[in-house]
């Protein structure tokens, strides 16, 4: 039988660290079914016999966040050999009040204590024996960072799985307490389960609605169950959450007062404090966030991450070509060189030419996430943007989407809160990105050439669309109701290791590359099925193709938006393999695909097709409507359902609809 | 009695009652800001808002919305 170590513990505690030096490199990450939080697994290092799961970092087993209630789903169903409760010494308070709820789970629990060089550097001592006895567990010191304590753990740990002895619930209750809590397990039916009695009547005493979902107790049951709470609150004056809440506190604090010794503070700032009295300085503050937020950009999209795009294109042209070259010479049809050139190699290209820009961008992001910077710019930056329903750590995923929404998509995993990052998600492909601009400057030169506006203005349009967007959907069901709480720990500063860095970033590009990689790769064989054949499956030209077709059965679709022909319905559908590609489809569509003086050509169609009006309403199409498949793919792949999915695209491409409806309707009668 | 929204930066005070309800209550509470706890305000957002608190020996930030409903003394 497979021994099941579950890793627990609250965010910022060494937990990752941990997992990583236990599993080696022989991991898998995933989603809990139905939900985007990650699930992460592997095998313990040199025991075949044991696994190791991750779970998400949490403060409490309360029944209301997402992370919280997958990780009590996970140690109540599926009741782990072992749970190793990992503790950051040097902030035993709050890490021990997960800990008493752990506690109560009838599962053995061992306790690591990590940081403990920051507990003796700051001298204090912890009597590690009387914490071991007082809590009735078994309990390591270990420097996660350099393995130290890691191995005596796991013995520990595999040991105490193998004895199956689960630890006693610790008595956080006073007397008053407790005979309601007593009660309440006393009238708890036996069918329910004769397992975790003591954690059950603790949830009912609470009123946990989670509970109260899954269990059938009589209401005459109920009803006495309550006459035991209602007692219990009426004399101590409060709810009965908030009494179990400060009864574990009360536990707490008085077990560590015989446990710890602090050392008598002197009013010294610390090294993280006077560093954050310059990062979280009243008038330093914005401007280091955008010097920072500019480096991140400026070397992860302009320079370093605009050549690993434009040396992968290169790549990738040069594979083509060989390719070509070769089939030419080994006599392979037409059909199937265009399938491998124009469809295979496309598809795969346009998944893997990200993958050096992304790779990049997360480099960085893991370092600013792990070394405690991002709680730090949700501090600077929360005000701003919550004002349109979004989190203060938005700003990073919409400025990488200045560069490319797939990237600034997959940043949004550093917000916490499910709502603000759905929002975030929806609303970042509003940003102009680089692949639109060509498009914008295309349109601007061949129909503005005068108004020097017209190209900018669309940064304006995406911004004002965000923000619009943004107070407008606050207010729908989806992401309204109850405000989530907001409420954040400010880790200190730390140095992080590099190769927790460098996992958490393989971490996000192998996912990119998976969830994503297999819808661009689908859509862009798709597109060049439609672009090359007619209906009798003929290969043919594009003007004559299946997606000709579908263009001239969509024009009418655009007449409101002034662009009603095939033309621009066809650009458009291109549009959706890459925005860029808008700019090659008119070029192909006015004959002038190869060839000299064809930028005059372009320009004079474009012309012809369009006035004034329905291109700027095009413009605005191009810029709101459905991203192209690449960001789509990385929606689908953030948001975990195609519903999401499918509620992001629609909604863009509605208000797109819209939007460029109105600025013909007005623009084509000024 | 006055809440914890304002109180000046550098004081301590000590938590007297929670007047939140559901998540935000339970999260406020899980995080150690129980009833008689001393809190130390440490700092406000560069835009004024959320608040910097020192509570249990490490710092969090909330919200002033939310800070407004904690009573203190």
């Amino acid at each position: 039988m497979i021994t099941v170590l579950a890793l627990v513990g609250n965010p910022n505690c060494g937990k990752t660290t941990m997992f990583n030096s236990l599993t080696g490199s022989d991991q898998y990450v995933g989603n809990w079914p139905g939900v985007t939080v990650a699930k992460k697994g592997g095998m313990l290092l040199n025991h075949p016999d044991c696994e190791v799961v991750d779970l998400p970092g949490i403060y409490s087993l309360s029944p209301y966040t997402l992370e919280e209630v997958v990780t009590r789903d996970f140690l109540v169903n599926e009741h782990p050999s072992v749970i190793i409760n990992i503790v950051d010494a040097s902030n035993l308070e709050r890490n021990l009040y997960l800990t008493t709820q752990l506690l109560e789970l009838e599962i053995p629990v061992v306790l690591a204590l990590n940081m403990m060089d920051v507990v003796n550097s700051n001298g204090d001592e912890i009597d590690i024996a009387r914490l071991a006895k007082e809590l009735n567990c078994k309990v390591v010191p270990i420097a996660a960072i350099n393995g130290s304590g890691v191995d005596e753990l796991i013995k520990l740990a595999v040991e105490v799985a193998k004895e199956k002895v689960s630890n006693q619930a610790l008595p956080i209750f006073n007397d008053t307490e407790e005979i309601a809590v007593r009660g309440i397990e006393r009238l708890l039916p036996d069918r329910e389960s004769t397992q975790l009695k003591r954690w059950l009547a603790i949830k009912i005493f609470e009123r946990d609605p989670k509970v109260f979902e899954q269990i059938k107790i009589s209401s005459n049951l109920l009803a006495r169950m309550d006459a035991l709470r209602n007692g219990c609150e009426k004399a101590e004056e409060d709810d009965a959450e908030s009494i179990v809440i400060n009864a574990r506190y009360r536990y707490i604090t008085s077990t560590l007062r015989d446990c710890i010794k602090k050392k008598l503070r002197t009013w010294e700032l610390s090294v993280s404090d006077k560093i954050d009295n310059i990062v979280t300085n009243r008038v330093l503050a914005l401007p280091i966030f955008f010097i920072i937020m500019w480096a991140v950009y400026y070397i992860a999209i302009q320079t370093l991450g605009s050549m690993s795009v434009e040396s992968m294109q290169a790549v990738f042209g040069f594979i083509s070509e060989q390719l070509t070259n070769l089939m030419v010479i080994g006599g392979v049809s037409l059909t199937i060189q265009s399938l491998i050139v124009d469809g295979v190699i496309g598809g795969v290209g346009a998944v893997l030419g990200f993958v050096p820009q992304i790779t990049i961008l997360f480099l960085f992001l893991s370092f600013l996430e792990d070394c405690g910077y991002m709680s730090r710019a949700a501090f600077i930056m929360d005000r701003a943007f919550r004002q349109f329903g979004l989190s203060g750590k938005s700003f990073i995923p919409m400025l990488v989407g200045t560069g490319c929404s797939v990237p600034g998509i997959m940043a949004t995993r550093t917000i916490e809160n499910e709502k603000d990052r759905r929002l975030t998600i929806m609303l970042t492909p509003f940003i102009p990105c680089s692949a639109k601009m060509p498009v914008f400057v295309l349109f601007a030169a061949s129909l503005f050439p005068k108004h020097s506006w017209v190209g900018p203005s669309m940064y304006f349009w995406g911004i004002i669309m965000v923000v619009v967007s943004g107070m407008l959907l606050k207010r729908t069901s989806p992401f309204a109701g109850e405000p989530a709480p907001f409420v954040m720990e400010m880790p200190a500063y730390h140095m992080p290791g590099s190769r927790t860095v460098l996992k958490h970033t393989w971490e996000q590009v192998k996912s990119f590359i998976l969830k994503a990689g297999t819808i661009v790769f689908a859509a862009s064989v798709l597109v060049w099925f439609l672009q090359s054949f007619n209906t009798s499956l003929v290969l043919v030209e594009p003007t004559k193709s299946m997606l000709a077709d579908i263009g001239h059965f969509l024009a009418p679709v655009f007449l409101p938006q002034g662009f009603g022909n095939w033309q621009a319905a066809f650009a458009a559908i291109t549009g959706f393999l890459a925005k860029e590609a808008i700019v090659s489809t008119f070029a192909i569509l006015a004959g002038s695909g190869d060839g000299a003086g064809s930028k005059a050509d372009l320009v004079l169609t474009l012309q012809t097709i369009f006035t004034p009006a329905s291109a700027y309403a095009f413009m605005i199409f191009t810029l709101l409507a459905a991203p192209c498949c690449a960001a789509v793919g990385a929606i689908r792949s953030e948001m975990g359902s195609w519903k999401w999915t499918l509620f992001a695209v629609g909604y863009q491409t509605g208000l797109a609809y819209l939007l460029a409806a109105i600025i013909y309707q007005v623009g084509s009668r000024l | 009695m006055r809440n914890l929204k304002e109180v000046a930066v550098g004081q301590t005070v000590t938590v007297v009652k929670i007047e939140v309800t559901g998540a935000i209550k339970r999260r406020i509470m899980d995080m150690g800001i129980t009833k008689g706890t001393t809190v130390f305000v440490r700092k406000i957002a560069p835009l004024g808002d959320p608040i910097e608190l020192k509570v249990r020996d490490y710092e969090l930030f909330l919200r002033k919305e939310d800070a407004e409903k904690i009573l203190v003394e």
